[in-house]
């Protein structure tokens, strides 16, 4: 119980201090995850919204593909993103091992899937109720995809969260790829696990802190930004 | 007067899970009129007039219209049985059609008003079209139809749960529709309305087409006893 009243003590004071290097590795763990967010998005939205729309022969291979992925171990993805871009592996030439970059692309991998399959489900039951009214208009495909995006941008947006969530909180993935070297890969988490092994707890717990902040911060300010409470009525 | 017309039914027969639902039905839709659709419950109209629309697979026979499909497919309008609203503003449906035909914002946006104006909704266009009751749905579903300006207007008992007002309301839209040259193919379960709107009969009886006439023969001289009874208010199997 100590440990965690000085946690909070360490983490205020970090806070009030403005600890320099607490910001660089918070805005570090913004940048690296957001990034990830956004071309997760950018590749799940449109595709989990075009499982829903469109049928083909593999479409529900697909899916329990998709659904398998999103349980897809971080450490075994860190290991694959690891070995694809060390030196010796396919994309080695262009340097990216132990740089934010690489971790982006494992965070990205993490997320996708679970992106993916969130939206694919929110669509797949606002396109059964729009289903007659878009074949009876003519719509092409794209229009259809972008008519159910648009319409269920509330649901995308939670999609969008718990990507979010899972990637800010990810330490095994980045690890591996980041390295954890300070000042350019250290992000929160990892700070969090190398502090707990040195017997650090009262810091590795005002980072911890700094890092729930963090999530329910961008979860506000998302929200805020697309008024969802204010049209919550749909 | 539209081009698209006549459509011709041959043999149309569709079959879903190992059951007749339609068909075969042989029908000429000729190029003007009104054409009421009635019957008993699970008659079989909705099909008929989804064929028609070219939304429902075919096991069988064909449904042409006089131009190619694709040009037909995009000069008509359907109004379902249960109004599909889209998840935003009153205005934002009523849009939505005519930014599908590439029409220019501010053109798309003057139109729109104008609708809901007639629909009696031109002081809800904000109002988010999931909030509507259940009649004005419908009205605002007829009128995202009619926006398209089809030459053909497909309605499936649209004044279905419309007290007599709205009812009379959305049969002015219709009427004024169809002088405006729009060709409009009906189902209803309200025999006045039938009376009051129909120059065609198609009488459904099991999926077939029972009976067809013009109003002023059919109405008055059904040659079958299933329409009599229909008429009567009789139970139809
Ligand atoms: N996809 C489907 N699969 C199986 N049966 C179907 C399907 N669609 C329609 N049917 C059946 O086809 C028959 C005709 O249905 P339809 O909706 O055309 O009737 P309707 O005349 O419009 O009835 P109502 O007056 O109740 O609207 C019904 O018995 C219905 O159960
Ligand atoms: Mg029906």
């Amino acid at each position: 119980m100590n440990d965690i009243g000085e946690g909070i003590v360490a983490a205020l004071g970090l806070l009030v201090t403005l600890d320099p290097d607490l910001i660089d590795i918070s805005l570090r763990s913004l940048q690296v995850s957001l990034s990830a967010l956004v071309i997760a998005c950018a590749i799940a939205i449109p595709f989990g919204t075009f499982l829903a729309v469109q049928r083909f022969r593999f479409r529900r291979t697909v899916i329990s593909v998709l659904n398998a992925l999103m349980g897809l171990p971080p450490v075994v993805v860190g290991l694959v993103v690891y070995l694809l871009l060390s030196r010796s592996g396919p994309f080695g030439v262009l340097g990216l091992l132990f740089t934010p970059t690489a971790m982006i692309i494992a965070q990205v991998v993490i997320i996708t899937p679970l992106i993916a399959s969130i939206t694919h489900q929110a669509m797949r039951d606002l396109w059964a109720e729009y289903h007659d009214l878009l074949i009876s208009l003519n719509t092409t495909k794209v229009q259809r995809v972008g008519t159910l995006m648009w319409d269920g941008r509330r649901t995308l947006l939670t999609a969008a969260l718990a990507g979010f969530g899972r990637a800010i909180g990810e330490v095994g993935a980045i690890m591996i790829v980041g390295g954890n070297i300070d000042n350019v890969t250290r992000v929160l988490t990892t700070a969090i696990a190398l502090e707990t092994g040195k017997g650090d707890f009262a810091l590795a717990l005002g980072l911890g802190f700094v890092l729930i902040m963090l999530a329910l911060l961008v979860n506000f300010a998302i929200h805020g930004l697309s008024g969802t409470e204010r049209e919550g009525r749909w | 007067m539209s081009d698209m017309l006549p459509l011709e039914l041959s043999g149309a027969t569709v079959r879903r899970k190992g059951k007749t639902v339609l068909g075969p039905v042989d029908l000429t839709l000729a190029q003007q009129g009104l054409t009421i659709v009635i019957g008993p419950n699970g008659s079989g109209k909705t099909t008929l007039l989804r064929v028609m629309h070219g939304v429902e697979r075919l096991s069988a026979g064909s449904a042409e219209w006089s131009v190619p499909h694709s040009e037909a497919r995009r000069r008509q309008s359907y109004v379902f049985q249960s109004p599909i609203v889209l998840r935003r503003s009153v205005l934002d449906n009523l849009c939505y059609p005519l930014k599908l035909m590439k029409v220019a914002r501010r053109d798309r946006v003057a139109t729109a008003r104008d609708w809901a104006a007639r629909i009696g909704l031109g002081d809800a266009l904000a109002t988010p079209a999931t909030r509507l009751s259940g009649g004005e749905r419908q009205k605002l579903a007829l009128a995202r139809a009619l926006i398209r300006k089809p030459d053909v207007l497909f309605l499936d008992e649209p004044c279905a749960n419309l007290d007599g007002r709205a009812t009379r309301d959305i049969e002015a839209l219709l009427l004024g529709a169809r002088a405006a040259g729009t060709r409009i193919v009906m189902a209803t379960h309200d025999m006045g309305q039938a009376r009051r709107l129909a120059t065609d009969l198609i009488f459904m009886v099991s999926g077939r087409v029972h009976e067809t006439g013009h109003a002023g023969h059919i109405f008055t001289h059904p040659e079958t006893p299933e329409l009599t009874a229909f008429y009567n208010g009789d139970i139809v199997e």
